[in-house]
């Protein structure tokens, strides 16, 4: 029961672990990327939309499948799809200067709607009764468990059973931590985002590193969004069943104070948090309701202590959100 | 054995718009010598400066580097001649460690910061810094983040180093700390060229001295040569007659009595030093000092934005005759208290006026407390916009145009029109003529003429002298947070005033000392 209590947690949580690992990367470099829930809406349509073409150009019969396409058609589909989306958005507030909160919201209802209209189309095509469209084929080969998973008990359960992108995401927040902070790279970005002038009068492209931060930071979310379609919801897409997972991606940012070593735990605790309302007996619906706030709580908690710690350590880029001029003269 | 010129500037020339930053400026600086480069607020000399690090670009002229032509583009160009400027305005990252800022934007292969902190304590030991170089910026004190600074340059191999007013921020000990560094790095064969106002700090320590004045070259004397009015005579020059007009004062009152008051910065600093002077009705009492020496925080003071630590400021009320205590008051109890205080703050856009709004929503700023209505009261603001547009001249398609979009002089007048609008008793205005052309600088002159005539007691910080010299009754001096003089308007002489103006709580031990 606990085993499947934490297999869970993880599972709820990867997709917020790639959101907030990709958002961790854009706001380094100084932008409040606000659109991530609709990129990783997009990152997942557009996984979807991949294999859907792909799994009608096989037929009906799994073994015409390969294995490998099967995987790297929606994967890059998602990254594509994620990115232009971060283009947008850094091309507005990076080259136009654009406000970022505006468009970031501007960018999560582009994305929503994107998804949405795509999703709704791709029913019709299908003809379905149900209004969604079930890719099972592709998911079961993107929810392959490791080997000897079923045979090492509880400990195959809790370390072997995840679908690769899981491991996935784990990696990338671990060489994102590594590159934030033991490379030339990641010395720049951070010195981009939080003073911007310094950066540019010591001779780095700061608008080189913003966009590639944004978009870096997008094709991660939009693996999030992939995962939770092809892994956590056994490649069944109906519109609006994402939910908040974007919104919360943003908040666990906080909750990991900027640290993508911390999201790791993050995006479990949150996961665990989310899923505690269906662990606990005897709950009413309206109590439910309640429960799913506890993510949101946490964060709100933890931004009480670190405000009131005052460890610059712990603050966001001080450049974020503010757009960067230089000095004009 | 004669020196080598490190770097030599041939009739070089920058204009900003229409104003004449730097003309025909010739300079030659050696290696293992430290140059000054003496000059008043606005001569030119920071443009010169940024001209060599590859900030700006001159228009004309050509630079020399060792004896050959060189073009400095950018600061990148300027580090490929081994020039490093340390600038007043430090541009560090705060979360970074000292060692992560030196480093910063360096291309030399491996990113290794155990190798580079060891390079650092190299160079701290060589010239005798004293730096931790895994210390965070934002825990520092100013003179550690300027040790950052000059390391930084170091490091990336610079010897021609320019600092810019690099005392301007250090306490006495500190100074000397650093002056013992920068004749060490001269010893070392490097070139220094130091920007600075003190006159102390050029005789200590330069071994020749260039002078500015308004963008143009004087000359360059040896230290060893000259001596303190020497070096006045030739930073603010010869008295120009400029006919500004001016009136006996009619019936002087004291208006505003400022006692011994003192108060300190974010830091700690001492910025205002035992203070006492006298605002009298009818006059116009000039300001004299280098900027920064405590100008903006007497006036805040007095504006009740300040919080003193010692000291008090008295208003002579007109009406009522009674002596009221501005003392820690709030900007509004000193309103309400009926004393009206008119601030034009030196940062026009900043402190004076929304740049978003147009000319009559920044009326109103002040009378939007008047009227009884639920709704703003727009009437008034706007006849009264329109007054100061006509009376003064404001060049601007309309009332309703964004303050933003005029130019300089017009957001100037809108501001001292709205200020003078309110019918003060006392008028603060600090350097209400910068970036004037000359005849928006007379109309001010003759609002503040006006306003003398009316009875107002008149505070004018400038930073012209031959203005000063022209327009005001009395003229204090005020140096680091100290008053240096209070000099008669109609007697004192520039050379006076200029002496006056260097003179530091320094030289004040020195000589007593």
């Amino acid at each position: 029961m606990i085993i499947q209590f934490i297999c869970r947690a993880i599972l709820l949580g990867v997709p917020l672990l790639y959101g907030s690992t990709g958002e961790i990367i854009t706001e380094k470099s100084g932008h409040l990327n606000l659109g991530i829930p609709g990129i990783m809406y997009t990152g997942a349509i557009s996984g979807v939309v991949g294999s859907f073409l792909y799994e009608n150009s096989c037929g009906n019969d799994i073994a015409n499948m390969n294995p490998l396409l099967a995987i790297i058609i929606p994967f890059f589909c998602a990254i594509i799809g994620s990115v232009l989306m971060g283009l947008i958005y850094s091309f507005l507030t990076v080259t136009l200067h654009a406000n970022q909160n505006v468009t970031g919201l501007a960018i999560t209802t582009l994305g929503i709607g994107l998804g949405n209209f795509l999703g709704a189309s791709l029913i019709n095509i299908t003809d379905s009764e149900l209004p969604s469209i079930a890719l099972t084929k592709t998911s079961s080969f993107f929810s392959a468990k490791l080997p000897f998973a079923d045979d090492l008990g509880w400990f195959g359960e809790l370390f072997l059973s995840h679908d690769f992108l899981t491991y996935l995401a784990i990696i990338i927040a671990f060489i994102t931590a590594i590159v934030l902070n033991r490379t030339r790279v990641g010395l720049n970005l951070r010195a981009v985002g939080e003073n911007p002038a310094t950066a540019d009068a010591a001779g780095i492209n700061v608008t080189r590193y913003k966009y590639l931060a944004t978009c870096i930071g997008s094709a991660v979310a939009g693996l999030g969004g992939l995962q939770y379609v092809m892994a956590y919801a056994s490649g069944v897409w109906s519109n609006n069943a994402f939910g908040d997972r974007g919104w919360m991606a943003i908040a666990l940012v906080i909750f990991a104070l900027w640290k993508p070593s911390m999201a790791i735990v993050g995006s479990f605790v949150f996961g665990a948090l989310c899923n505690a309302n269906n662990y606990i007996q005897g709950l009413g619906t309206e109590t439910q309701e309640l429960f799913k706030m506890l993510p949101y709580i946490v964060t709100i908690i933890v931004l009480i202590i670190t405000s009131m710690r005052k460890k610059r350590e712990h603050q966001p880029p001080q450049g974020l959100g503010l757009p960067y001029f230089r000095e004009e003269r | 054995m004669s020196k080598q010129p490190a770097i030599q500037l041939k009739n070089i020339t920058k204009v900003f718009g229409k104003v004449i930053a730097n003309k025909n400026v010739n300079l030659t600086a050696y290696r293992g010598e430290i140059l000054s480069i003496l000059g008043e607020n606005g001569s030119g000399k920071t443009t010169l400066m940024n001209m060599i690090s590859g900030i700006y670009f001159p228009d004309e002229g050509q630079i020399f580097i060792d004896g050959e032509e060189a073009v400095i583009a950018s600061p990148k160009d300027a580090f490929t001649y081994k020039i490093g400027m340390i600038h007043q305005h430090f541009k560090l990252v705060d979360v970074f460690s000292a060692a992560e800022n030196i480093v910063l934007g360096l291309n030399d292969g491996k990113y290794n910061l155990k190798e580079s902190t060891a390079k650092i304590k190299d160079i701290s030991e060589q010239y005798g810094f004293e730096l931790e170089p895994e210390k965070k910026i934002y825990t520092m004190s100013v003179s550690e983040k300027q040790t950052v600074e000059i390391i930084k340059v170091l490091y990336r191999g610079a010897d021609i180093l320019i600092l810019d007013e690099p005392t301007a921020v250090l306490t006495p000990q500190e100074t000397e700390k650093l002056f013992a560094i920068l004749r060490r790095m001269r010893d070392d064969g490097k070139c220094i060229i130091i920007i600075t106002h003190k006159l102390h700090e050029v005789l200590s320590l330069s071994d020749k001295v260039a002078v500015l004045r308004k963008g143009e070259y004087v000359g360059t004397v040896n230290t060893a040569e000259t001596n303190e009015t020497e070096l006045t005579e030739m930073m603010v020059g010869k008295k120009i007659s400029l006919n500004i007009q001016r009136d006996e004062p009619i019936a002087p009152q004291d208006r505003l009595c400022v006692k011994n008051i003192s108060c300190v910065d974010r830091i700690g600093t001492t910025v205002l030093d035992n203070i006492s002077f006298t605002a009298k009705s009818g006059e116009i009492l000039g300001i004299a000092g280098i900027a920064g020496s405590g100008q903006r925080e007497l006036l805040e003071s007095i504006a009740g934005l300040q919080q003193l630590t010692s000291g008090e400021i008295t208003y002579h009320d007109p009406k009522t005759n009674k002596v009221e205590n501005l003392r820690d008051k709030t900007p509004m109890q000193i309103r309400n208290l009926g004393v009206r205080l008119s601030f034009v703050p030196e940062d026009r856009l900043g402190m004076g006026l929304v740049g978003n709004m147009d000319i009559v929503d920044n009326m109103m700023l002040r009378s939007y407390r008047k009227g009884f209505s639920m709704f703003l009261e727009r009437k008034k603001p706007k006849d009264l916009a329109e007054h100061i547009i006509d009376d003064l001249e404001v060049v601007t398609p309309s009332a309703s145009t964004p303050v933003r979009r005029l130019s300089g002089g017009n957001v100037q007048k809108v501001l001292v029109g709205r200020e003078i609008a309110s019918s003060p008793t006392v008028l603060m205005a600090a350097y209400p003529v910068r970036g004037l052309d000359i005849n928006s600088s007379y109309m001010i002159y003759n609002l503040l003429n006006e306003q003398k005539k009316k009875g107002v007691a008149v505070i004018f910080v400038g930073e012209d002298l031959d203005v000063l010299l022209e327009l005001c009754d009395k003229i204090m001096v005020i140096g680091s947070g100290r008053i240096t003089g209070i000099v008669d308007g109609r007697t004192a002489t520039k050379e006076e005033i200029g002496l006056l103006m260097t003179k530091t709580a320094h030289d004040e031990e020195v000589n007593n000392g």
